[in-house]
């Protein structure tokens, strides 16, 4: 009896006309590099979705085309066929529905989404490396939205696995026995069949009024160069149909149908999509922005009176400012940000002025691991080279005259009399090896951290729970934190609100100039720390000058830091005879054209290397690459 | 002499002159004579030089050495004087004469004057015309230098560099200190004018040992002092060890007040500055020959890697400069052939000629007058005046005068003036 559903079979599950029964809708909640890819492949395979052959040439062409058009063409749910008897013996189809949940940390409103759009969510664990904080917190979105959860040890084929070690584990996590985890091999296929049974038998079936106003759920949206905005939805009432009218109930935005279909591997346009399916819209919009990830989408000529709820703006989180290096390539920067922006719909910006780094854009990011994607793409796909200022947070100031200022750039802190100053806070959660305790309490501590309590995942793994501000994880707090526990903590965190700080912001002069562009909120706890630190960079970058050039960090009026950068005392070639003379001139005709490349703050010429070496956001840009790859 | 050749165009193969050249009546017409020879080259020398042993270990046996040089020299003197007399210029008189090496007091005075006889018999020397020659203290005797007098030479250079032996060793000077004062006086008894080079800010030099030196050169009497900070050029031995740290990195501070010592000592010896890098007792001690450079006149420089230089044209700022092949046996072929020994030159147009005049005219006592200064020069004076850099007193006159720590950031003040 072969799992994959017969023609005969096939006919009872077709979109559109599936009995919500028939349906099952699933994530896969996995940390990057623990085989998600690999598992979503084999279920592809073994059910006949995409034979083995096809399989190498398939995942190649993926592979090209990604490369080609970025990420749009991932398969954001994928609709499987699969059969498995019941009690009597007999043959049932299903449909499989696997949902995409983006696998990083800046992302948690559309893992919210996507976790939404299913009934249930496998849970894969590397057998050899054990559960990590990201995959935990999206562990506790799925549970907290009642998925049933199918928890999956993968890997077990590698010599390292431990599967009876982190099946406790897990055990542990989700309720349930040990014996309960399955053991698959993504690689092998090991293990797959019993999941896929497994997943049938335990995600519950979605439910739905057939005859409700139209309601789905936005879980994606991507913009496609061809198709222009591909969304992704999950009918929850009613019946969407090709070429009806629909409402974005959000902006009230009105389009037409031009395409409806489900994925399976391929866009397949279908006669529609019923109660529980899952599948794509296209209605011809370009922008992502007119599609936006947790509105609800309705029919027009039956509207429902009820959005979904859940519906959230993207909201930016932490802001740099980016600046071309070079000042005639900020047309070709204004471009490419209106490039990204139509497929991303949490990406602001709007146009800056520094004095030290001249025009750039102040962008707003989901978080550190957006904006060092958003910077590599710009980079890498439009051939920039930019300047980063540090990555800041928003801060909301209350001046004593009660009117509110939200300050998205330090440059931007008002100086007039504040009363109070709320910035943003996290939860974070950290997943460490117990000997590690110390060090990270220690480091959340300096870091202004509240601990929220602590668990025990085993014997020697400890999950701790942390209130901090967001700006002190901008920080250089991930690099800090992997230091300290030799690599072995992750770490996730999710917006938590804002909290009122003692802060200030300390600026940077320049022989009695403020540079904008140097400035920066911080705790008053550390504002000296801030300023010893960047006198002391700056007083290394800065060539010296025909006098003496004061670098000080000052809060308002006070003066916390001071270094100088002494007056260059010669500067004169001692001979200068007949032979000397067309070098001497060649020299100095060099010279000047390096001076075109200074800014002068001031009196003070500061080569541009010193900005890019001042405000490397090496620590934060990091940060956030090495979380994409853990 | 700077051992790189700059890039240039590439000459006129039979050495003709631009023809846009005018007669050059207001000008001055030095003759410089390179010497390339040394007995050994000391570790920062970066001069275009060569020891007896480095040209005899060249291939071909064809050695051009010290024997043949002031004929080779001579052929060069009978091609320029064509070379002038077909653009106008061979009329004037030659009004300083500067014989620099390397080693001139290497080749038999009688050869050096045998130079200074062809350069006279061509163009003739002006009433009361300077002739010098460079001299290493151990590489003279009373009778060698008797002789340079007897044949027309008026002032002797001593390549004194430092009194102190740890500091002439590090420099790699072979020469004992104790002989440069004899030296000094059998120079002065054969009536000639004597200028001492020195050198500051060696590596391992103390203060106190730099003013050592200054106290020798001013025990000495000498009417001209030289004094010259230490620069680690690329290439040369010296380089090397402070790449890897064998010697200290010449520290700017240090030279600079090694600087101001010296101007103090001197000043205070009754030698004024009038260049940067130069003290005289009276205006009339000043090395002519090198003003002619700074005033952006006309010189020939003979022999290998020799700049030339000639301004002046009816229709604006031009001039012309060029520079010999660096070998000396490269030299003497060309010569034998009677090409060009030039390897390379370029035409300066208004711009350069005004950058040059700028860069040269600030170095000195006498100051660059302001009208020679672009509308964006000028509007920099009074910074740099306020900065201390110029002169209030003689930016007020009309004139770019350098104050003493102007001096000593005269490239800033130039930078500033030609911004």
């Amino acid at each position: 009896m072969s799992p994959i559903p017969s023609a005969q079979l096939s006919s009872r599950i077709q979109p559109a006309a599936t009995p919500p029964e028939l349906l099952r809708n699933f994530c896969i909640i996995a940390h990057i590099d623990h085989g998600k890819s690999t598992l979503a492949d084999r279920m592809l395979q073994l059910t006949g979705v995409v034979d083995a052959r096809a399989m190498r040439a398939q995942y190649l062409d993926r592979m090209d085309i990604e490369r080609e058009r970025g990420i749009t063409i991932k398969s954001q749910a994928v609709r499987m066929p699969w059969a498995v008897a019941d009690e009597q013996g007999a043959l049932v189809p299903y449909a499989l529905n696997m949902i995409d949940t983006p696998g990083h940390v800046d992302f948690t409103y559309e893992v919210s989404r996507s976790l939404a759009a299913c009934e249930g969510a496998v849970l894969l664990v590397d057998a050899a490396q054990g559960i990590e904080a990201q995959t935990l917190a999206n562990l506790y979105l799925a549970m907290e939205n009642d998925l049933a959860i199918v928890p999956v040890l993968n890997k077990i084929d590698l010599p390292a696995a431990q599967p009876e070690k982190y099946a406790e584990e897990i055990a542990g996590l989700v309720g349930g026995d040990p014996d309960d985890v399955l053991r698959v091999s993504g690689k092998t296929g090991e293990g797959v069949e019993v999941l896929l049974d497994k997943i049938v038998r335990t995600v519950p079936a979605p439910h739905g009024s057939a005859d409700a106003p139209a309601r789905a759920m936005i879980f994606d949206s991507v913009y496609d160069t061809y198709r222009g905005v591909v969304t992704y939805v999950r009918v929850v009432d009613g019946q969407l149909s090709p070429r009806e009218k629909i409402v974005m109930m959000s902006t009230k935005a009105h389009h037409e149908l031009l395409e409806i279909g489900v994925i399976s591997p391929e866009a397949m346009p279908t006669k529609g999509l019923g109660i529980g399916e899952v599948g794509y819209l296209i209605t011809g919009v370009k922008d992502v922005r007119q599609s936006k990830v947790g509105d609800t989408v309705t029919n027009q000529s039956k509207p429902a009176s009820e959005s979904l709820g859940g519906y959230a703006d993207p909201k930016p989180m932490v802001f740099s400012g980016l600046y071309p290096i070079d000042g005639s390539d900020y047309p070709v920067l204004r471009d490419a940000l209106d490039k990204l922006k139509l497929n991303d719909a949490a990406l602001v910006y709007e146009p800056e002025t520094s004095v030290a780094l001249g025009f750039g854009f102040r962008v707003g990011f989901l978080g550190l691991l957006h904006l060092e994607i958003v910077r590599e793409r710009l980079e890498r796909e439009f051939d920039l080279d930019l300047i980063s200022t540090a990555p800041n947070v928003v801060y909301d100031v209350t001046m004593e005259d009660r009117s509110v200022i939200t300050v998205t750039n330090p440059s931007e802190f008002p100086g007039g009399k504040v009363g109070e100053i709320r910035e943003p806070v996290v939860k974070a959660t950290i997943l460490a090896p117990s000997e590690f305790i110390g060090a990270v309490m220690e480091l959340c501590q300096t870091r202004r951290g509240e601990l929220g309590g602590m668990d025990y995942l085993s014997a020697d793994r400890v999950e701790m729970r942390y209130t901090l501000p967001l700006a002190e994880i901008v920080f250089d707090f991930f690099d800090q934190l992997k230091s300290k526990t030799r690599g072995y903590a992750s770490l996730d965190y999710e917006p938590a609100g804002d909290q009122a700080a003692d802060l200030v912001k300390v600026d940077i002069l320049l022989q009695g100039e403020q540079v904008d562009a140097f400035s920066a909120i911080v705790h008053k706890d550390k504002a000296y720390a801030y300023g010893v630190m960047m006198v002391g960079k700056l007083k290394e970058l800065i060539p010296r000058q025909q006098f003496e050039v004061p670098i000080q960090a000052a809060v308002g009026s006070r003066v916390i830091a001071r270094e100088t950068v002494r007056a260059m005392r010669k500067d004169v070639l001692a001979k200068c005879y007949g032979g000397d003379i067309s070098r001497k001139r060649k020299l100095l005709e060099k010279q000047k054209e390096g001076k075109k490349r200074m800014k002068t703050i001031g009196r003070v010429d500061v080569p541009q290397e010193a900005f890019i070496a001042a405000l490397s956001t090496e620590s934060g840009g990091k940060d956030a690459k090495e979380k994409a790859r853990k | 002499m700077s051992p790189a050749l700059p890039e240039g165009e590439v000459p006129p193969a039979d050495g003709s002159l631009p023809a846009w050249l005018d007669d050059g009546a207001d000008r001055s017409f030095g003759v410089y004579v390179h010497v390339p020879f040394c007995t050994v080259r000391c570790g920062y020398c970066d001069f275009n030089t060569y020891t007896a042993s480095e040209l005899l270990a060249e291939a071909g046996g064809r050695v051009a050495g010290h024997e043949a040089y002031a004929g080779t020299v001579l052929r060069e003197v009978a091609q320029a004087a064509r070379a002038l007399d077909a653009v106008g210029r061979g009329g004037r008189p030659v009004s300083t004469v500067f014989v620099g090496g390397g080693t001139p007091t290497l080749l038999p005075a009688g050869d050096l004057v045998a130079v200074l006889d062809g350069v006279r018999s061509t163009w003739g020397l002006s009433p009361g015309a300077e002739v010098t020659t460079e001299a290493n203290p151990d590489s003279v005797t009373p009778e060698s230098l008797a002789e340079l007098a007897d044949g027309g030479f008026t002032r002797v250079s001593f390549g004194m560099q430092s009194a102190v032996p740890h500091v002439l060793a590090t420099l790699e000077r072979t020469h004992d200190p104790e002989r440069v004062p004899r030296a000094v006086e059998w120079a002065r008894d054969a009536g000639l004018a004597v200028s001492l080079d020195l050198i500051y800010g060696t590596p391992g030099e103390s203060v106190e040992d730099w003013r050592r030196s200054l106290d020798a050169v001013v025990a000495c009497g000498v009417d001209h002092v030289s004094a010259y900070a230490l620069t680690v050029e690329e290439g040369t031995k010296m380089a090397a060890q402070v790449r890897r740290g064998v010697l200290p990195r010449p520290d700017p501070d240090d030279q600079a007040a090694k600087y101001e010592l010296a101007d103090d000592v001197l000043t205070a010896a009754g030698l004024g500055w009038y260049e940067i890098s130069n003290w005289a007792r009276t205006p009339d001690d000043a090395c002519r020959h090198n003003v002619g450079y700074w005033r952006g006149d006309d010189w020939w420089g003979f022999g290998p890697g020799a700049h030339s230089h000639l301004g002046g044209a009816a229709d604006g700022p031009r001039s012309v400069r060029w520079w010999n092949v660096k070998h000396p046996r490269a030299y003497a072929d060309r010569l034998a052939a009677g090409a060009t020994p030039a390897a390379g030159r370029e035409l300066l147009g208004p711009d350069e000629v005004q950058l040059e005049r700028v860069l040269l005219g600030v170095r000195i006592r006498d100051g660059l007058p302001l009208d020679h200064v672009d509308a964006a020069g000028r509007h920099a004076v009074a910074g740099l005046v306020a900065d201390g850099l110029l002169d209030g007193g003689a930016a007020v006159r009309g004139t770019a005068l350098l104050t003493r720590r102007g001096r000593l950031l005269a490239d800033a003040v130039v930078r500033a003036l030609t911004a």
